[in-house]
């Protein structure tokens, strides 16, 4: 029983984290058709923002709810001025390429970024740990669970539910959604997808470095986080169906308790737990669990 | 002008081979790991041509690599033209059997699993401790039918032999290019279901393809492997195939050899990086991906196709 | 347009032409009263930078600069080796097995050093050692942990004064078994690769002949680089052990003490860190009072109080605002015993050459800033030396680190006997080890 709980607690965790990460790469690949490798940057450069967020405010002795919106929203304001510069300086030259090639060039912009973190940031690792020390444990019976966690379970729920509902209600998340289902129709109909694109790109790059910033503090922010989050972030996406928001939360959902289980059942199969899922998924439903089926055309 | 493009293919070959004795022995071995790359890079151009990239064919590179140490290892075989033949098939069969499974996937969705795939036996390799793990093992000095070099001599048998399995593959996928499956591939990126409507079935062209990448892959790691007298686990890891679809869009899909130059040069740049800036040596990769992405978007093959076109059209402006 | 395009691809090209071009003016032979080259590798990008990579190359280039300048304490005290100076050239460790050796080729044939100093991945380190034997290029590695690069094989041409990282399981043990008596239950929990594998089957080994009444509990091996531990602290939480080992470093090491803080894990086990030593300057008040701490040998605040180390860390802290972790140690002491077998080595004012620097390597015994290293294992190729562990508590009247309760290990008490194998020692009982 007590198993069960922390199973679930753990893998409810987990999930809130894939999820947090993965949201924003499925929105990319859903409206724009591009894979993108940057995304692992923007996790990355949202991760070092926040640290320096953190050590900003823990040297003003600011209050900790503050800090930690400060946190949020520098991490945010990285990745959108980022994503702005890599959609209108860059990407805008490729499109209509093959998506292949459009992957390798996010891959080669990864490439670079990685390199630039180290000019800006340095090559030490930095510790942001003062929003989640702070923010404490509760115990439940013989569980402890901490609060942060618990706080990021929220944002992960906030973030989902913001994403559909602005999907569903808003005039911009229709006209995206025109845009997913199909691009030529949406622009035919005059639909300034340019733009759709832009905003979408902005967005996800925004979801990216928030990703970055809620794990910063529990993490140490380090050279090379980026690639570590790429895959996984990859693997969720392809699980739940490339461009799906329901289905990136799914995707997180499985992989997350899958992993608690292993981890607390079998530790010996964790190692394999994400691509085994991935590739058990993908061999029964080849484009993921939540993807319209794609009409072939003549 | 195929038949132009294989001469001089051929030459550039003669003159690499005969090369080799005037040439450092460090130059001898960046190229020997070059142009067993090159093999891998080469599948990967014949998955192109149909629109597919693997970001798994580290998994063909590393079952080869693993084949060559683990006969090594168990049974004390070190026969190199052998190992070679047994790295290409324990990979073309591996590949042969995921293909059934991999045919059926294009785009993005045929990237993700192959890259899941090389994923899983990274696992599995990561997980094998008698195997050493993370930290692999040594591969045994190869030998050439009972000849047993050493030193600038083994570097130079080793390259030696890569050149003739590059020249085989180069020449067998030169040929099956110009094949009716090969001639199709355009077409099937295009649009299968009008292929399919010739009466062709694109899966087992496409499975075709798979096995032919496979065995390249294979050989590339093989190869590889006794070049660097060491395989580890990391051969099968994401970005090792990342590495050879670098190369891939560096070389372009238009010529064979370009895989070979492709895969020399990424080598060359890699190795000055590392060399002159080595804090910058990813910045500097990926600048010249993108540039070539940017202003080469056939990859250097185009070079030599515009080189082509200004010496027959002797007088147009560039 | 069109003409914009040609241009670049033209520069593009004249770029790969003089990058092939190039190495081939790094040919011109080198001109009389060359400096001694060294080649100095370890990681100056991706996660191993910082924790390892760094520290080393500032190691390094903090001594070759006081040997250089004449100023370290004698023996030491010739300018550079032997009177010539040392001109070193720094290398990205980076990448695949592939890349590390064509970049060990290209130092040795092409940048034609003398020695090369590095390498902090024990599989770089697997790769790297038949290449160097078959260049018969003098290597010194310096940070690695895998005891196998000896008990293969013979080596002629590779030295490793560091110990092997059986030291560091066996040390762990011991001060464990000495520090809590009654201990009944362990677990573990370490990277899901060589060297966290390593690490605890060493550990469990040496606490089966050392405490073969207390039991293994939960063995955890998280991926690589995992970030997350949620699930793993968990399970340690639902667990009665006492003691948890983790060969866990820098990134993973981190995050794994902030997130087992935030859930109060070290509230009900006291944690063994192997590698601790090389984080505490950075967790500082994070690194929880209590904590075993290892640090790969008697490294940092663990070192003996002696005049090398005094100097050491002082022209490395003065330089670098920091104090010298481990991987500094490691390098510093390579540098130094190759100093001294160079020097053995050298008659007259002629350079020595490869074979002579290693006939006079072989078997040295010196002492350096963390104390005697006695190249005794691996036919005189493998260094041994004491190692000392300790227990963390942050001092926050000075706010610094510190580390009490150390116990020294002899060489002999940790180190396997020469021609055995380490785990083949472990396995039997440990035998022949004088405490």
């Amino acid at each position: 029983m007590l198993t069960a709980s922390a199973i679930l607690t753990d893998g409810l965790v987990y999930a809130a984290y894939l999820f947090i990460v993965a949201v924003g790469l499925t929105l990319i690949f859903g409206v724009m058709k591009i894979l993108n490798v940057t995304h692992g940057s923007f996790y990355a450069f949202g991760a070092y923002g926040a640290a320096t967020a953190v050590g900003i405010y823990t040297n003003g002795d600011w209050n900790a709810a503050l800090g930690f919106v400060f946190m949020l929203g520098l991490a945010m304001a990285i990745g959108l001025i980022m994503g702005i510069i890599l959609e209108r300086g860059l990407l805008r030259l490729v499109y209509g390429k093959d998506e292949v090639v459009i992957v390798l060039v996010t891959y080669a912009t990864f490439l670079i970024l990685e390199d630039v973190i180290g000019l800006i940031w340095g090559t030490q690792s930095y510790g942001a740990y003062q929003p989640m020390i702070s923010a404490g444990n509760i115990e439940i019976g013989e569980l402890v669970l901490s609060n942060y966690d618990i706080v990021l379970v929220v944002i992960a729920a906030a973030v989902a539910f913001a994403a559909y509902w602005s999907l569903k209600y808003t005039r911009y998340g229709r006209l995206l959604t025109t845009v997913i289902y199909d691009r030529e129709t949406a622009a035919a109909f005059g639909i300034n997808v340019t733009l759709v694109y832009t905003v979408t790109f902005l967005i996800g790059a925004a979801l990216g470095a928030l990703g970055g910033a809620v794990m910063a503090p529990k993490i140490s922010v380090t050279l090379g986080i980026g690639v570590e989050v790429i895959v996984l972030a990859f693997a969720v996406v392809a699980i739940g169906g490339m461009g799906s928001i329901e289905g990136a939360l799914v995707g997180a959902l499985i992989v997350g308790i899958c992993r608690a289980a292993a981890v607390h059942l079998m530790p010996q199969i964790e190692l394999f737990v994400v691509y085994g899922v991935m590739a058990l998924v993908l061999v029964a439903r080849p484009y993921g669990l939540f993807v319209r089926a794609q009409p072939r055309k003549i | 002008m195929q038949a132009g493009a294989q001469w001089v293919g051929g030459l550039l070959l003669l003159v690499a081979a005969a090369a080799a004795p005037f040439l450092p022995n460090w130059v001898v071995s960046l190229a020997t790991i070059a142009f067993a790359n090159a093999l891998v890079v080469l599948g990967l151009v014949v998955l192109w041509r149909v629109g597919l990239v693997s970001f798994g064919q580290a998994l063909y590179y590393c079952i080869g690599a693993y084949a060559v140490a683990l006969m090594g290892r168990w049974i004390g075989f070190t026969d190199a033209i052998a190992l070679v033949l047994l790295g290409g098939i324990v990979a073309g069969l591996t590949a042969a059997g995921i293909g059934f499974l991999l045919a059926r996937y294009r785009e993005i969705f045929f990237a993700m699993l192959s890259l899941a795939l090389s994923m899983i036996l990274y696992g599995v390799l990561v997980k094998t401790e008698s195997l050493g793990s993370t930290d692999g093992f040594s591969v045994l000095t190869p030998t050439f039918f009972g000849y047993a070099p050493h030193g600038a001599q083994l570097s130079r048998a080793l390259y030696w032999l890569t050149l003739a399995i590059d020249a085989i593959a180069a020449l067998f996928v030169g040929l099956y290019f110009r094949s009716v499956a090969g001639a199709l591939a355009a077409p099937i990126r295009d649009n299968e279901i009008r292929v399919e409507f010739l009466g062709v079935s694109v899966t087992s062209i496409i499975h075709t393809k798979v096995v032919i990448a496979g065995v390249l892959g294979g050989l590339g790691g093989a190869l590889a492997a006794m070049t660097i007298g060491h395989v580890d686990p990391a051969m099968a890891y994401w970005t090792t195939s990342g590495g050879f679809v670098f190369v891939t869009v560096l070389a372009g899909s238009g010529y064979v050899a370009a895989a070979f130059i492709g895969s020399l040069v990424f080598e060359v740049v890699r190795s000055f990086a590392v060399d002159v800036m080595p804090q910058l040596w990813q910045m500097t990769l990926g600048s010249v991906l993108l540039l070539t992405i940017l202003f080469l978007p056939e990859g250097l093959g185009s070079l030599v196709s515009r080189l082509k076109r200004r010496v027959m059209k002797p007088g147009t402006a560039p | 347009m069109i003409k914009g395009r040609t241009a670049s691809c033209w520069t593009l090209a004249g770029l790969a032409a003089a990058a092939m071009s190039l190495p081939a003016h790094a040919q011109t032979p080198a001109p009389a009263a060359a400096p001694v080259k060294l080649g100095i590798v370890s990681f100056l990008s991706g996660p191993a930078a910082s924790p390892f990579g760094l520290p080393g190359r500032n190691g390094a280039e903090i001594v070759i600069e006081a040997l250089n300048a004449g100023t370290a304490p004698a023996p030491y005290n010739k300018v550079g080796f032997g009177g010539t100076k040392i001109e070193a050239k720094y290398v990205d460790e980076a990448g695949s097995a592939a890349n590390v050796v064509t970049d060990f080729r290209n130092l040795v044939q092409r940048d034609q050093v003398d020695a090369v100093v590095g390498y902090i991945s024990s599989g770089n380190c697997l790769a790297v050692t038949p290449v160097a034997e078959e260049l018969k290029a003098l290597t010194v590695f310096y940070d690695c942990g895998t005891p196998r690069i000896f008990e293969e094989k013979a080596r002629a041409y590779v030295f490793r004064p560091s110990p092997h990282a059986t030291m560091d399981s066996v040390g762990a043990a011991r001060y464990l078994i000495a520090k809590k008596k009654n201990l009944t239950s362990f677990s573990g929990i370490n990277q899901n690769y060589a060297w966290g594998q390593d690490s605890w089957r060493d550990f469990i080994g040496a606490m089966k002949v050392l405490a073969p009444k207390a039991e293994a509990d939960k063995i955890l091996f998280p991926k690589l680089f995992a970030g997350e531990f949620g699930a793993e602290v968990s399970t340690l939480l639902t667990s009665k052990s006492q003691a948890v080992h983790t060969s866990f470093w820098n990134g993973d090491l981190e995050g794994f003490i902030y997130q087992q803080q935030a859930r109060g894990l070290d509230k009900r086990m006291t944690i063994i860190a192997t590698t601790g030593e090389s984080s505490i300057w950075r967790l500082r008040d994070k690194m929880p009072d209590g904590t075993i701490i290892g640090g790969r040998g008697p490294h940092g605040p663990l070192a003996p109080d002696n005049a090398f180390n005094k100097w050491f860390s002082k022209i490395y802290t003065d330089r670098y605002n920091v104090p010298p972790t481990y991987p500094s140690y490691q390098m510093a002491q390579s540098l130094l015993g190759l100093k001294l077998a160079y020097e053995k080595a050298a008659t007259g004012t002629a350079k020595p050459t490869t074979d002579q620097i290693a006939a006079a390597f072989k078997g040295l015994v010196f002492t350096g800033p963390s104390g005697e290293i006695k190249m005794v294992l691996g036919d005189g190729h493998q260094g041994i030396q004491e190692t000392a562990y300790g227990t963390y508590r942050f001092n926050k009247a000075k706010k610094e680190p510190e580390i009490i309760d150390v116990m020294r290990f002899p060489a002999e008490c940790v180190n396997p006997p020469p021609g055995i194998d380490a785990d083949k020692w472990i396995e039997g009982g440990m035998k022949g080890a004088k405490c």
